[in-house]
Formats: C-alpha cells, structure tokens, sequence
C-alpha cells in the first residue's frame, strides 16, 4: 500500500511522537450506510469476501435470514437483521450492516500495548498491521462495538480495514462498489454528513419518521462509518448498535490515572529506598561474621 | 526414623529448609520474569523489554503460562508458611514502633517471632494481589471467550490485574532492599538455609528465645 498517502497520526503502544501526528489531509474519509434503503441482499459480504480473499465460512440456520451471530476474524460484514414490532403493530425489518467503525478516537488502539500493532492513518482509517500484534486481545476489550476478533489458531486480531489498499489508490471500498441500491455512499466526512443529514431530513419530513436521524456518535470522537436511522432515539434495534458508546471506563482509567500513580510510585518508590540506604544504610554495616562455616 | 534435617555449621542456625529455598527461587524467577514482561506491555516506554526477552509476541505466549509456575509456588508458600503469618500482640506492638524499625534501630523493638510484623503483611500482601492476579490473569488470557454479555469482567480483568501487579511491585521493592541491602545475612540464608545466631539474636529475638527455651526447634 501507498505509505506516502497513507500517513499515519496515532499509533497504539508507541512512545514518543508518531510520524504522521499533526498532518491533516484534506479530508477523512467516511463510509454512508443508509439503513432505510438497505434490502439485505449480502452483496457487501460478499464483495468484501471476493476482494479481502476471505474463505466462506460456515453459516448457521435459525429459521431468518440471519447466516451468523456476529462477525468473525476472517468475515468482517455481516448484516444483523431484526424484525422489530413497533407500537402500533407493525411490522419493520430492520437490517444494518455491521463492520469497524473507524471510530476518530478507537478504543482498540488505546487499550493496545504493541507497538504499531494499531494505526490510524491521517484519513481516519484504523487499520491493524497483523506484523506487529503480540495477541493479548486487549482492542478486543477496548472496542465498544465488539468488532476486533481472534484467530485462534495464529493469535492475531484482524477486522474490516475499509480497503486501505484500494482507498490509498483512489477506489471506493469494495462493498460500496457493489450495492445495488446505493444505500453505500463513500467520500469525505463532510460530505457524508452533508447526505446523511439531508437524508435524515427527507425521512422526517415526507416518509413519517418523526425520529429519522444520524448515527455519529460523539462518545468515540465520530466515526468514519455513519448510519442512517428510521429511529435514531433507538439504535439498540439495529443488531445492538449501542447508544452511547465509548471507551470503557475502565479502559480509560487505567491508561489514564491509574498510569500516571503508578508510574510515579514505583519511581518514587525507587528513589525513596535509595535515600533511605543513603541515610540510614544497612541495619549492620560489616558483613555478618563467618565464623564456623567451612569453605 | 526422623529424616536428619540439613547439617548446619556450629553457631549456626538453619532457617529456611531445602524445599523453602526451592519454592521460593521458583516463585522469585518467575516473578522476575512476570514482572518484566509486565511492564513491557504497560508503558511502551518499557515496551524494549519484552523484545529483549525475545519479542513481544514470545513474552505475550509465556507471560501466563509463566504465571501458573508463579501461582504453584505461591500456593506452596502458603502451605508452607501460611501458619506462621498470624498476627500477634506482639506484631500490634511491632507497628506501633515502626519508626524505630525504619530508622535501624532494632534493639526499640519489641521481639519479633521467626517473622516479624512487615514479613507477615509482606507475605499476606504478595498473596492477596497473586489470588487477584490469577483470576484477572484468566480473563485476560482468553478474551475472545468472554461473551460479549460478560464484557464488564474484561473491564474489570484490564483494570485490576496492573493494579495487583504494582501492589506486587511495591512488595518486590521492599523485599529486595531488606534482603539484599539492609539486612546483611538474609539473602545468603535463603541460599544457604543457615543465618548466625546473632542474626537470629537481633532481627528476631522472640524466635530466638524459643530456640533457647527448646521449646522450637530452629526448623519446625
């Protein structure tokens, strides 16, 4: 892939300065997925499958349309499906197609100790570089959106990469390519938000979807994957897309607070035993004596 | 027939038995070792350890495997010695004259046993935080198992096991500093097995006074 364009602006365990920090493109990219035209046709799937050279894996029947609960290391789209009722007896069937969602500030890379194991280049794509992972799974617990899986068999994490390699030559990512009904957009953020936003606005508007709206949520930074939304009040319909979501507390607090104290006690630690030798010495200065026992 | 415990030189008293010194080398390697790669994967600052001690993925692969030989020992060491950590009156009293201990000035204090009041809570304190880094460690090993429901033990696992290490780390320090810097003779006892009776004599004379009486003898 072209390193030239592809810059990186954050790194995951990396001390010291990151070689493409403060440089800023034109634009980041942003990926438009709009729930309300989507027919569940797997198209994405499979373009991503065909263009990643990813094997097909096993599906599982449970009477939907539902071919796996999740995404898995080697299948990085999947559409969840859910046949919502609402209020007034009606029936939606809601379908979202779920990958990485390139999030501005990623989980996964903060909860990340190898370093250059995750990047995000200065397009806002976080993309992991297998080369450098050490396997501990820590962006899996990093990640609001349980997107990073294993592979059992190697230890290394993979996810959707939105087509780095075909981004960096100026395509489209390969499952917009193949979306029969357009409901993938591909372009810069600002303009994906510009669409979204007037498309949010139809649906309010003229289709009776008073809750019509986009999913950008500010927990994480933005995301460089929007969605549209009939419902934007109530996105835990659409396959569990979580409300608010944003790095675990947890997380934060021991790459945050908890680094700082600690790091300051064992230094302190260190230096404090030090003057204390330096002061007081040892409880007995000459070396016990030998008496006794035979060289 | 008695086993013949390990012949000490005379003027000599043995203090820590064969199997004591065995378990707590293992558990002290391999605490090293843990500790090491630990840190590495803390701060990327310290991230040039584990590539010294053959790649971040290797350190990654040993790190708990490692640990289960740390927790064996440990689980020894609790065996063995788990017994003799009660606290005492006399180690109520051994607190309240910390000061003197810490200023050497060990004829103030009042007799300790055949641990004193800092090696009991050192002991319970290495393992308390080795219990909670066993069990955060297992969540941590195998994260991809953790249904996604039961995120919040990831949370938990990320967030106590550094918290338990560097409870472990501030032990680590002041084990070393008493044993190898302040306290001549302790470092040579866990190799050897055997301190000076005057060693016993000044650092733990309550022991001390037990061994004269017959009453202990110096290795149960």
């Amino acid at each position: 892939m072209s390193q030239e364009i592809l810059r990186i602006q954050k790194i995951s365990g990396h001390a010291g300065t990151v070689p493409g920090e403060d440089t800023q493109r034109e634009y980041t990219v942003c990926k438009l997925i709009d729930t309300t035209t989507c027919i569940g046709c797997k198209a994405c799937e499979v373009a991503c499958m065909e263009w990643n050279d990813l094997p097909f894996g096993e599906t599982v029947f449970n009477n939907t349309y539902q071919t796996m609960p999740e995404t898995r290391w080697n299948y990085w789209n999947l559409i969840l499906f859910n046949e919502h009722e609402r209020d007034d007896g009606t029936l939606m069937w809601l379908m979202r197609k779920n990958q990485c969602m390139h999030c501005a500030e990623p989980g996964c890379l903060a909860a990340c100790p190898s370093d250059g194991a995750i990047v995000q280049y200065t397009n806002g794509i976080v993309d992991f570089q297998q080369a450098n992972c050490i396997g501990c799974g820590y962006c899996i617990t990093g990640c609001p959106f349980d997107i990073p899986k294993m592979n059992p068999k190697t230890n290394r994490v993979f996810k959707c990469t939105l087509c780095t390699d075909r981004v960096s030559e100026g395509l489209e990512p390969a499952c917009i390519k193949s979306c029969p009904t357009g409901c993938l957009h591909f372009g810069s953020k600002d303009d994906m938000k510009f669409l979204a936003e007037k498309r949010a606005k139809q649906l309010r508007d003229h289709s009776n979807f008073p809750h019509a709206g986009v999913y950008d949520p500010p927990g994480v930074g933005g995301t460089g994957v929007i969605y549209v939304l009939h419902d934007a009040t109530q996105p835990e319909l659409y396959g569990g897309l979580p409300k608010d979501p944003h790095i675990p507390w947890m997380v934060k607090l021991w790459k945050g607070p908890l680094k700082w104290l600690g790091n300051v006690a064992m230094v302190g630690g260190l230096i404090g035993l030090f003057v204390h030798y330096v002061k007081f010495g040892p409880k007995e200065r000459e070396e016990e004596p030998r008496e006794g026992r035979q060289p | 027939m008695t086993r013949v415990d390990q012949a000490v030189p005379p003027g000599r008293i043995l203090r820590y038995n064969f199997s004591e010194r065995i378990t707590h080398w293992v558990a002290a390697i391999s605490y090293i070792y843990l500790m090491l790669t630990g840190l590495a994967f803390w701060s990327p600052w310290l991230f040039w350890i584990a590539v010294i001690l053959g790649g971040a993925p290797v350190s990654r692969m040993l790190h708990p495997w490692i640990g289960l030989i740390f927790v064996g020992a440990v689980t020894l060491m609790y065996g063995m010695w788990a017994p003799q950590m009660k606290s005492t009156d006399t180690d109520r009293q051994w607190w309240k004259s910390i000061g003197n201990y810490v200023q050497n000035q060990d004829d103030k204090m009042p007799p300790a046993g055949r641990y004193n009041a800092g090696q009991k809570l050192l002991f319970w304190s290495f393992f308390l935080a080795g219990l909670v880094l066993l069990l955060t460690g297992l969540v941590l090993w195998l994260p991809e198992y953790i249904p996604w429901s039961l995120r919040w033990l990831r949370y938990l696992a990320v967030f106590l096991h550094p918290v338990a290490a560097l409870m472990t780390i501030a032990n680590f320090l002041i084990h070393i500093y008493m044993s190898v810097f302040a306290e001549r003779g302790a470092l040579d006892s866990m190799i050897h097995g055997d301190v000076s009776e005057h060693f016993v004599e000044r650092y733990h004379p309550g022991w001390y006074r037990e061994i004269a009486r017959g009453s202990s003898t110096p290795r149960k």
